[in-house]
């Protein structure tokens, strides 16, 4: 396929085809996906600003009974280890988020055997009380309390609403094609059902991101079929409002005999993520996994959003990377790349 | 992507490269202060690609910081330490040879030696130091002594500095590595390292090198309190130096890590500025053969970027590397072979294991 006419295309903003998609991946050079996802990161953003937003992850358990390959983070139910925050530490930890200016808190689990519905209404209701937008519960997160309610996806998000969630994060999304998700977390929800949630979730009027977790045990071709379902998605409902792909970290995990994913490889997916989504307006540099030096490259391979400040991360921690960065250390490194930093909400809104 | 070079406002230096044109000093400048750094990093990848191809080449290698003690104690360098410090240490003759001894099964076929100004060692511990290592390993090439210790040295000896090289090559030197040229600008040299040997000092050791044969490396301490005018002309007199002699190998640009030096206050080097300098060195330097992107110093991450940005070498497997290291470097000290081998291939270009002089050990 001819990479010149793919890109001609593409900068006369038209949309690629996921064959396109997948002969920019496999023959587009660094320079070649560089100055294309930079060039549609221009034209959708004008303006030279890169956004942070300040918030923190909290995880409400590490007890999981998905038993995921590619996760270091989870305790299986039978295990000691495992535990649930205590309302009063959710408590401190919110009220240390507010005082460092975050905005939101990222508030995601493990898939936990048998707390039910109401757990999580209470546990809505008492952050809510703190006064702080709550960006929670991941597709397989809903998928589980819908089954373990006997409720359908739908009054799971009412209720999930009601009680006080603002929008959902898209995690757990890892590579939406049923043969990486049956080889890699047979236990959590398939493509359509993930997809399925967040269809639900903008159609409440709820705003959502959408992920990728790539470099394991799927194809090319495939991360570009994830592309092509996230973008036939927004296509209808234009619910997401970023993209953040990253890459797969083996250490500690039942895949640790997988080689890392490079800097170079991440570049590519993360500028072809840019060139491919052409409906959603922002994209994610992964600071956490890449440290600080790639991540201030990304934002001339795609990316105009450095995600969140993490005030505490403690999955990717698990898999062995330990990259922190301060808000002012993100403020210098956006500074760097001749943008200026501004603090943003989850719905991309200014603070 | 030229349109895109165009758009960034350096068509005329596209132009320039294309044609194998040299540099201005004030194009060397606009290139640094261009915002674009895939622009910057397109053109050194011309020019990497016509001087080197796909390859990228690594070393195996041991460093040996012999001491310390240093009476220069400059304010980037959080290595060097008086010699009443707790932690000062300076090694034997026979401590150096152990270091070489203990991986004598590894298949090394440099080892660089640097360490401190040190004030009371003799001359005589130096000699002997490469006649040791070369006693233990009589294969190896030993790369040693920055232009900074060589005229240290040659104060010591009492001789000319040809004389004083002319005798440690019979004691077992091969070749300097580029260290201590730092910013040549006196206002720099003044503000951080007045002790330390003058730039045009550095440059008449390192051309004094040539003339009798040796090769050499230089470097550059980016990341401090230069201007982008300040390294361009760095660079200038680089290549001039090269123009006359031609013995210089590989630029290396030295990332600053502020931490534990006494210019901590100041923030460490981003990822673009380490990218900068590289591609910036590699489209000004047009008669060194060699641009290095070191691991140690930038991390393996960016180090592979930078072999689309100029760079063709990264170095090698270091370990026991203290200077970067006492300076808050993030990077680990050592990397197997067989990682820098797949970051290389995995970003496009094909290792090649080399020896000091670039001669080919091995292609993979």
């Amino acid at each position: 396929m001819d990479i010149k006419r793919i890109t001609e295309k593409s900068l006369a903003g038209e949309r690629i085809t996921a064959e396109e998609g997948v002969a920019l991946l496999a023959h587009g050079d660094l320079h070649q996906l560089g100055f294309l996802a930079n060039a549609i990161r221009r034209r959708k953003h004008p303006e030279p600003m890169v956004t942070y937003v300040v918030d923190r992850n909290i995880n409400y358990t590490d007890i999981c009974i998905s038993a995921c390959k590619f996760c270091a983070f989870f305790k299986a139910p039978e295990d000691p280890a495992g535990s649930v925050l205590s309302f009063a530490e959710l408590g401190e930890k919110i009220e240390e988020t507010k005082a460092l200016g975050g905005t939101q808190i990222l508030l995601q689990g493990g898939l936990h055997p048998d707390k039910p519905l109401e757990f999580y209404e209470e546990m809505l209701r008492f952050i809510k009380g703190h006064g702080i937008h709550i960006h929670g519960f991941s597709p397989p997160e809903v998928c589980h309390f819908a089954t373990l309610s006997s409720l359908p996806v739908r009054e799971v998000l009412v209720r999930l609403q009601q009680a006080g969630l603002d929008s959902i994060p898209g995690g757990g999304a890892e590579i939406l094609c049923d043969r990486v998700r049956q080889e890699t977390a047979p236990r959590k929800c398939l493509t359509d059902a993930w997809l399925g949630v967040m269809e639900e979730a903008h159609g409440l009027g709820m705003r959502t991101t959408a992920t990728m977790m790539f470099g394991h045990l799927e194809t090319q071709a495939e991360r570009v079929e994830h592309l092509a379902r996230v973008r036939d998605l927004q296509d209808k409902t234009g619910g997401f409002t970023a993209f953040i792909p990253w890459p797969f970290q083996p250490d500690n995990t039942a895949l640790a005999h997988l080689p890392k994913t490079t800097a170079f490889q991440y570049l590519k997916m993360l500028a072809l993520s840019r060139i491919f989504l052409d409906n959603i307006d922002n994209i994610q540099a992964s600071w956490v996994t890449q440290g600080p030096k790639i991540a201030q490259l990304s934002l001339f391979f795609g990316a105009n959003d450095f995600g969140s400040t993490m005030i505490e991360e403690n999955v990717v921690a698990a898999a062995g990377v330990g990259f922190r960065l301060s808000e002012q250390e993100i403020r210098t490194l956006v500074e760097g790349a001749g943008c200026v930093p501004r603090q943003r909400r989850m719905d991309y809104t200014l603070v | 992507m030229e349109q895109m070079v165009v758009a960034a406002g350096l068509g005329d230096i596209l132009e320039k490269v294309r044609a194998g044109e040299r540099l201005s000093v004030a194009d060397g400048v606009r290139l640094y202060k261009t915002n674009d750094i895939l622009a910057v990093g397109y053109l050194a990848n011309l020019v990497r690609e016509r001087l080197n191809g796909d390859r990228a080449y690594f070393i195996y290698n041991q460093h040996i910081n012999y001491s310390n003690i240093c009476t220069n104690l400059c304010k980037f360098c959080a290595f060097g330490k008086d010699k009443e410090s707790p932690q000062a240490y300076e090694m034997t003759v026979e401590q150096v040879k152990a270091k070489v001894r203990e991986r004598l099964a590894e298949p090394i076929t440099e080892v660089h030696v640097v360490g401190g100004i040190h004030p009371d060692l003799p001359y005589q511990y130096y000699l002997d130091m490469l006649r040791g290592i070369k006693e233990v390993r009589p294969e190896i090439h030993i790369q040693a002594f920055t232009c900074v210790e060589i005229a240290h040295l040659a104060g010591l000896a009492g001789k000319s500095v040809p004389e004083t090289l002319k005798e440690l090559v019979v004691a077992g030197l091969g070749s300097i590595p580029g260290g201590g040229a730092e910013v040549f600008s006196p206002r720099i040299r003044q503000r951080t390292c007045e002790k330390k040997l003058s730039g045009e000092g550095w440059l008449e050791v390192a051309k004094a090198a040539h003339r009798i044969g040796l090769k050499s490396n230089a470097t550059m301490l980016y990341g401090h309190i230069e201007t982008m005018e300040e390294r361009v002309e760095h660079l200038a007199a680089l290549r001039e130096a090269q123009d006359e002699t031609g013995g210089f190998l590989t630029f290396i640009p030295l990332a600053f890590h502020p931490k534990n030096t006494e210019l901590h206050e100041l923030a460490k080097t981003t990822g673009i500025d380490d990218l900068k300098n590289i591609a910036v060195a590699r489209c000004f330097l047009d008669n060194f053969p060699h641009i290095k992107a070191y691991w140690v110093m930038i991390g393996p991450k960016l180090a592979q970027i930078a072999l689309s940005f100029g760079a063709d070498d990264v170095d090698g497997t270091v370990k026991e590397e203290l200077i970067t290291h006492m300076a808050g470097g993030e990077a680990g000290g050592a990397m197997a072979d067989t990682e820098l081998i797949r970051l290389i291939r995995d970003a496009g270009r094909q290792p090649v294991e080399r020896d000091t002089l670039y001669n080919v050990i091995k292609e993979y």
